[in-house]
């Protein structure tokens, strides 16, 4: 991802490198409320996709971020808060 | 009295071909999976020639999602498992999970994965490494991701023994369906075809280092010079004999003997334990030598070895006493595979009274051994004897045998 701020779009294409797809889920749809295990993404894909985002973006997410989040908009909103507070990411 | 354990599915993944009838079809053309390495470039290694699975496209096989974390090795596990079930006739989803298990032989982890990861932390930094690395280099590995894609909550394990690891793997499964595990997902597919796996093997010291694939694998020659290592193997399902004849299975044979041994330490001047190891696997199936119709050997080429197995089987069977062959002259030594895929043409063999060959190599007379060589032999086919040896002394021995 080569955008400085993390977008739903962004993250689907990081799901889709560190997960894949799961039958049944269409992630080209409206995601952003649904759940990750409802995703078929379990706690291991959120780390490596959580891995991903931080190189990305040149951030450093809290250890507890990746335990809290829900869904992707949680964890966008999580990502985009530390880039706005990131002193490199203005 | 034990329950007689029978195996009712089989999965292939073989150099000489993807699934069962493939790699039979190979072995009794006597068709040799050995070239010219191609997973990475080899031409500044003194070991150059290996049985590569060329023909397996994961994409195809393994779902997209398990691909990111997955070892090649780990990829064509999965997709032999899928295959043992199909041809089992079970869906494991309709099956109670605590009811089945998976045991598998591991000789070194997903190797590729690892040497990716290690890659990632040395030029990039530990950020890089993929979280996936946690577990797709380890021994367990492929029992897991097995265990989680099909269901299989039942007793399950990894063996470590390096190519005795096939045998001992399917051993632990029998006596898990003996303990009343209704069904176990059992054997070995391995491998570790890049440089890191590469190098670690050649310090074994036993890889061949011919050029010419078609003499470069030569067990029981007088000049065998080491082995072609190979990838690949095969799962097996295992089920307790009443309950597969209750659901109407079609069975592949019994698993009926097997013995584990180990060998005295180097200098010692006692006897290896093959030899050992196979009198017990008779005494276990309760049959005299006589009763077994063919050995499909260990076939190390390593001299000493050779000779070592040579011995043990004279010793048991009387010289030329009993047909010897040795398919993995075609696909390579595929590591923890490598005796599950023998077990397999072991019951192919009782299926079709025929013995595949041996190739590419001309047995010393010294050995007094009947090789079957270049060309399949009918034969009636009852019982057939398998042996596998592991680096560091592990020997074991089983007997399958066609259902009673």
């Amino acid at each position: 991802m080569s955008v400085r701020e993390a977008t739903v779009d962004g993250l689907k294409q990081i799901l889709r490198q560190v997960a894949g797809e799961v039958d049944g889920v269409d992630l080209d749809g409206d995601i952003l409320d649904r759940t990750f295990e409802e995703l078929g993404y379990d706690s291991l894909a959120l780390l490596e996709t959580g891995a991903r985002l931080e190189r990305a973006l040149g951030i450093k997410l809290d250890d507890s971020t990746l335990n809290e989040v829900q869904t992707p908009r949680q964890l966008l909103a999580a990502v985009n808060e530390k880039r706005a507070t990131h002193p490199d990411a203005a | 009295m034990n329950t007689s354990v029978v195996v009712t599915g089989i999965g292939v993944v073989a150099p000489t071909g993807l699934g069962v009838n493939k790699y039979w079809a190979a072995a009794r053309a006597g068709t040799s999976g050995i070239r010219a390495i191609r997973r990475f470039d080899a031409t500044g290694y003194p070991a150059r020639l290996a049985g590569e699975v060329v023909d397996f496209v994961a994409e195809e096989h393994v779902p997209s999602r398990l691909i990111p974390q997955t070892d090649h090795m780990t990829r064509m596990a999965l997709a032999a498992a899928d295959w043992a079930f199909d041809d089992a006739g079970i869906d494991p989803a309709r099956w109670p999970e605590f009811g089945m298990g998976v045991v598998t032989a591991s000789s070194s982890g997903g190797f590729e994965f690892g040497q990716g990861e290690l890659r990632n932390l040395w030029r990039q930094g530990g950020e890089f490494v993929s979280a996936y690395q946690s577990f797709a280099w380890f021994y367990a590995v492929n029992t897991g991701q097995i265990s989680i894609r099909h269901g299989l909550r039942g007793p399950s394990g990894v063996v470590v023994s390096d190519q005795a690891g096939g045998l001992d793997a399917l051993a632990q499964a029998r006596r898990l369906v003996r303990k009343g595990c209704r069904l176990s997902l059992a054997g070995g597919v391995d491998a570790s075809i890049c440089p890191w796996g590469w190098v670690a093997q050649l310090a074994g010291g036993r890889v061949s280092t011919g050029a010419d694939p078609g003499d470069a694998y030569r067990p029981f020659a007088t000049d065998a010079a080491g082995h072609v290592p190979g990838e690949g193997g095969a799962l097996l399902i295992l089920e307790d004999a009443e309950s597969a004849r209750g659901r109407g299975a079609r069975v592949y044979g019994e698993i009926a003997g097997y013995a584990a041994t180990f060998d005295p330490p180097p200098g010692s001047g006692r006897e290896p334990g093959l030899r050992r190891a196979i009198e017990l696997a008779l005494e276990d199936a309760g049959m005299d030598p006589s009763g077994i119709d063919v050995v499909f050997a260990d076939a190390a080429a390593v001299p000493e070895l050779d000779r070592t197995e040579a011995a043990a089987i004279r010793t048991v069977f009387g010289p030329r006493g009993v047909p010897v062959t040795a398919p993995k002259t075609m696909t390579g030594r595929l590591l923890s595979g490598a005796a599950s895929l023998d077990v397999t043409a072991a019951l192919l063999s009782i299926r079709d009274q025929w013995v595949p060959p041996t190739v590419n190599t001309e047995p010393g007379v010294d050995h007094h051994l009947d090789v079957v060589l270049g060309a399949p032999r009918e034969l009636p086919v009852a019982a057939a004897l398998v042996l596998a040896r592991g680096y560091g002394g592990f020997n074991a021995a089983m007997v399958v045998r066609r259902a009673g």
